[in-house]
């Protein structure tokens, strides 16, 4: 079980979050004029590296934040996690 | 009954508090302090099992959780368990244990005849003999496998027992309170640090209770009494035993269980057996110990063959002997210490060490006490088949494989020591790549992937010096960078006995024509010519070694066959053993029962129940419960002998002739505020939000990126900024996810805050022709005509001096109205309701009922909103706005979203208007097509239409735009039924809906 850094809250279990998938996913802008192409890969396509990843997180029984966690995908080492603004 | 093998005095045992136990049926007498196999070793009893393969007579080998055979069914308290290790359960009042592996008996075992055709089961049996006929399969061989591989039994009844889970954070943990883990905890402590010390037996102290040691001028077991009382008395320190940590997960998660119930003669009620622990440490320090390897020879898993420390714990801990006429054979000093304590005890050893005569403190010692030893010397093979009698020994020809000459003696026990393996599964575990230390013919841990450190014999460390002053340094070190303290300690003075160097030697060569089965691993049954008929056979990963012939796959995890496994691989592969490299070690280091893993999350307690305030009322008018995600819903109202189908029907009756009252708190809210809210609806909504009036609600839909409607509710403005979201109860969760990872992460620049409500309000929904009547009484001071509040109308109101929203909207089809209430009010709202509803007939209606009157109606639900269903399929298109932008509108754009012949929802009437329609069924043109029969759309809801008496059914269908009117048949494979059914219309009542505007 992972120990996770909330930017918010601190060091807590895993067990408080939910899994958000690939953070460096970029939605389109609204109105955009967009090709089929560059549509599904937003939809669909995500990286699944091995080693770093920027990752999106959601602490969903804790203050129900949205935020990023650089992790490596074999070893689980959090290298950090921060505001999605930041 | 006599204890004819336990010594006249030593030990640490209660002499005083003699213990009845039964075992095979028969009854013996222990004392209190015991193990399982300690009081059955007083009462002479070696032959305790039937090997796993073979069937061959097993008796105990070690002491503790290097055990690999005494597994055994123990019943406490009348709770039956199998695979208990007889080394590890303390002796009970009431304990009765029993053989595992055999049939009839133990000492009759039919299946030993596996060992006299053992040359049909070799290596990959399994895999060779089972292959074909493939219809066998299920039918003979896995049902022969299961009966004659039996571990045990498992109970059929439920367990009784209680478990608990306990969560604990600390600076330290410490696994084991030998030498090192007592030294480092000590040193830790004193720093402040936060610590936890984890000792599996009942005993603290570990190998300081067995070896002749001295710290400080104190006993090994005194010294750690004394520092286990200081470490108790300091309340930065939990000091744990029958404590055993047995996994260790990311981030120094450690999971260990400790047993808390079974050694206890009286309990309460709420005693729990076992309690798992789940500690997040910063630092672990594994200060597991290490294990005697065994040294392999002919027949050596006779009973009465025993590693040479566990015969001295025997010894020494509960004083018993494991035999009076052993042998003890070794390859380094730690076999002298095991002769040296028989001989103290008046017993008369004989030493075989496979080394040259040398010096050494404790050969000397040995020698000085006329203990008979024979330099060069090996066991060759064991004789006896319940039992060892005597044993062919040999003396080692220079190059160690081959004997020049042998001899017969008699013994009746057997104990070897093949020197140390360092206990690295934990490290393992963490991540921790090991290396091969060959100065002990090991492997230790490596560099740390996590916050670990291995100490003493764990790590290799083999002297009481040295483990004692890592230790504390560590432990120091370490506490020091948390805590910031440092308080020296000073390293302890000691008294040990030098060792001199161990031999390599472990295993004995076979003589010429001779075929003797020496085994490597015990629990599996695997012996030396299984691993050899592997590695002809081409295995050469150790990995695959392992699993074809089940080497160290066992319970035991190997811990005392895999460093020889290794050894026979690499000398037949003609390399060194990390050449060959280890297996992984993984968790449970030791067996953990199911119960502890499953805590107290078990029945109703599994998951949450979520009832709402007006529970207690359902539940007195004879609701039937349906479970809604974590929620209980009324599925119906039982009246006399009514079945579902009687009560449902005769609810959503009511509801079209009069008026019903459904209890619909459990539908998501979601409170929505700030400047933006409109704006961010109209982004997450498919229609258009901008210009809905303050007091009205609208319905909408909101899909996924990818197109496929998500969910569906309505949402009121209540104020300028103000909004109030329903969603399904099943999506409530994940709708708010949703909404705020769109605030958060894709447009924080909207102003916007979304909270969970559901559980703020109560809610009633009151549907049906009387419903405005009802209201109007409801509310007096209210005009609920239909001008003053319309369809999607919205007020505020005042019911009998609680604050109420009504909004005017219908799940039914029918005119409704939908009153929330702060939940504390629930109930008295539920029961006004009621109480003047009597007058129009009202009767509650439950998910049944609401089922019925929403799939005539034509409403889609959860069952069409299956995650492969768009807009267009739900016949929800005209709520998608073409001018705006919105989430997944562009995926809308899709080829397949567009095509001609594209999925939608039709009604269904079977054509004899009596056969109900079964969900799930599959649209066909022609039943009797051959298969593959193409399939066109299947079943999504059905119900009981009251309103046309006959069945109705809502179906997603291929090209269902152009198919109405034709006939298809409706096929379950699953209920055998094939209906002809006519495609209609999805709306069957109140094409126009006119009567939710009425």
């Amino acid at each position: 079980m992972l120990n996770i850094k909330c930017p918010y809250c601190g060091d807590r279990s895993q067990k408080e979050f939910a899994y958000g998938g690939d953070g460096t996913i970029t939605r389109p802008k609204l109105n955009q004029e967009i090709s089929d192409e560059e549509w599904d890969n937003f939809v669909y396509l995500r990286k699944s590296p091995r080693g770093k990843h920027i990752e999106l997180w959601h602490h969903i029984a804790g203050c129900r934040q949205w935020f990023k966690v650089e992790r490596d995908t074999t070893t689980h080492e959090i290298f950090k996690t921060f505001k999605p603004e930041e | 009954m006599s204890q004819n093998f336990r010594l006249n005095t030593g030990g640490l045992i209660n002499r005083d508090k003699p213990i009845e136990f039964k075992f095979n049926g028969k009854k013996y007498i222990g004392y209190e302090g015991d193990t399982l196999a300690s009081a059955l070793l007083a009462n002479g009893i070696h032959l305790i099992g039937r090997s796993f393969k073979y069937h061959r007579p097993r008796g105990f080998f070690g002491a503790g959780v290097d055990e690999p055979n005494a597994k055994m069914q123990v019943e406490i308290n009348g709770c039956s368990e199998p695979n208990i290790n007889a080394t590890e359960i303390e002796l009970v009042n009431g304990l009765s244990a029993s053989s595992q592996n055999c049939w009839p008996s133990v000492n009759f075992d039919i299946g030993a005849i596996n060992n006299f055709l053992n040359r049909f089961f070799p290596a990959g049996f399994y895999y060779k003999t089972f292959m074909w006929p493939k219809s066998f399969w299920y039918r003979v061989y896995e049902p022969f496998i299961r009966k004659a591989a039996g571990l045990g039994i498992a109970s059929l009844e439920k367990d009784k027992e209680r478990y608990e889970h306990k969560y604990e954070y600390c600076d330290l943990l410490v696994t084991g309170s030998g030498p090192a883990g007592l030294a480092s905890a000590y040193a830790a402590a004193k720093n402040g640090a936060k610590v936890i010390l984890a000792e599996d037996k009942p005993r603290y102290g570990g190998t300081l209770l067995t070896d002749d040691v001295t710290i400080d001028n104190l006993s090994g077991k005194d010294w750690s009494e004394k520092i286990i009382s200081e470490l108790k008395e300091m309340p930065n320190v939990i000091v744990k035993n029958r404590s055993q940590v047995f996994g260790y997960y990311d981030h120094n998660m450690m999971v260990m269980f400790e047993r808390t119930g079974d050694h206890l003669e009286k309990k309460t009620k709420y005693t729990p057996r076992q309690r798992l622990w789940y500690i997040r440490a910063k630092e672990v320090l594994l200060s597991t110990g290490s294990i005697e390897r065994p040294i392999v020879f002919g027949n050596n898993d006779t009973p009465g063959v025993f590693l040479s420390a566990a015969a001295k714990e025997y010894m020494k801990v509960y004083g018993v002997l494991i035999g009076k006429k052993p042998i003890i054979f070794t390859n380094n000093d730690s076999g002298y210490e095991t002769a040296i304590e028989f001989k103290k005890n008046g017993v008369n050893p004989i030493v075989l060490d496979t080394r040259e005569d040398q010096n050494s403190e404790l050969i000397n010692e040995a020698k000085d006490l006329d203990i008979k030893i024979k330099f060069s010397y090996a066991v060759i093979v064991a004789h006896g088949y319940k039992k060892v009698k005597s044993a062919t020994i040999g003396k080692l020809n220079k190059d160690k494989i081959d004997f020049e000459n042998t001899e017969q003696i008699n013994c009746d026990s057997i104990c070897v020591s093949g020197f140390w393996t360092p206990t690295v599964h934990l490290a393992s575990q963490s991540g921790n790549k090991l290396k091969f230390n060959d100065s002990i013919d090991a492997f230790v841990p490596d560099k740390s992937k996590q916050n670990e450190h291995s100490l003493g014999a764990a790590n290799g460390t083999f002297t009481l010096q040295d483990t004692l002053k890592n230790s504390i340094n560590t432990g120091s070190e370490v506490s020091k960078n948390i805590t910031k303290k440092d308080e020296k300690i000073q390293i302890p003075n000691t008294n040990e006995r030098k060792y001199s160097a161990h031999d390599k030697f472990w295993c004995s060569p076979l003589p010429k024509g001779k075929n003797y089965k020496r085994f490597v691993d015990f629990q599996n049954d695997v012996a030396v010519s299984d691993i050899e008929v592997a590695l002809r056979e081409g295995y050469r990963s150790i990995e695959h070694v392992k699993r074809y012939t089940t080497l160290g796959m066992a319970t035991d995890q190997g811990r005392t066959s895999n460093l020889n496994g290794l050894q026979l691989v690499a000398n037949v592969e003609k390399k060194i053993v990390p050449q060959v490299g280890h297996t992984t070690f993984r968790p449970p280091f030791t067996p953990v029962t199911i119960g502890t893993i499953v805590g107290r999350e078990i029945g109703k307690e599994y998951m949450p129940t979520r009832k709402t305030p007006m529970h207690h009322w359902h539940e007195k008018n004879n609701a039937v419960w349906v479970d809604a995600g974590a929620w209980k819903r009324p599925r119906y109202y039982k009246r006399g002998n009514e079945n579902l189908f009687e009560a449902s029907k005769r609810e959503a009756k009511n509801v079209r002739d009069h008026v019903g009252v459904c209890d619909v708190t459990t539908l998501g809210k979601i409170d929505i505020k700030g400047p933006d809210a409109a704006e961010f609806l109209n982004r997450v909504y498919t229609n258009a939000w901008l210009k809905l009036p303050v007091g009205k609600a609208r319905y909408g839909v909101m899909l996924r990126e990818d197109g496929i409607v998500m969910d569906d509710g309505t949402t009121t403005r209540i104020s300028e900024n103000h909004y109030h979201m329903t969603t399904t109860t099943a999506q409530a969760a994940n709708v708010l996810s949703h909404l705020e990872y769109y605030l958060q992460i894709v447009w924080p620049e909207l102003n916007v805050n979304v909270v969970s409500t559901t559980e703020q309000w109560a809610g009633a929904a009151i549907a049906g022709p009387k419903s405005r009547d009802l209201l109007a009484k409801l509310f007096p001071k209210i005009d609920v005509s239909n001008e003053a509040l319309p369809f999607m109308g919205y007020v505020e109101g005042d019911l009998f001096g609680v604050k109420a929203r009504i909004f005017r909207i219908s799940f039914s089809g029918e005119l409704a109205y939908e009153i929330n209430v702060e939940s504390d009010f629930g109930l008295f709202m539920w029961e006004k309701i009621i109480d003047i509803g009597e007058e129009f007939n009202i009767q509650p209606y439950g998910t049944e009922a609401l089922s019925t009157l929403r799939i005539e109606m034509g409403h889609v639900a959860g069952p069409e909103l299956d995650g492969r269903t768009i807009p267009y399929d739900v016949s929800l298109e005209g709520l998608v706005s073409k001018k705006k932008d919105f989430i997944g509108k562009r995926s809308l754009a899709k080829e397949a979203f567009n095509k001609a012949d594209r999925q939608k929802i039709v009604g269904l009437v079977p054509l004899d208007r009596k056969s109900s329609i079964p969900e799930g069924s599959h649209l066909v043109e022609n039943k009797n097509a051959k298969l593959p029969n193409p399939k066109l759309g299947h079943v999504s809801s059905s119900c009981w239409s009251v309103e046309n008496n006959n069945p109705f059914s809502l179906a997603i269908l291929k090209d269902g735009k152009n198919m109405i009117g034709k006939k298809l048949f409706a096929v379950s494979p699953l209920k055998n039924t094939s209906i002809e059914v006519e495609v209609m219309s999805s709306h069957y009542v109140d094409h126009e809906g006119k009567r939710v505007r009425s």
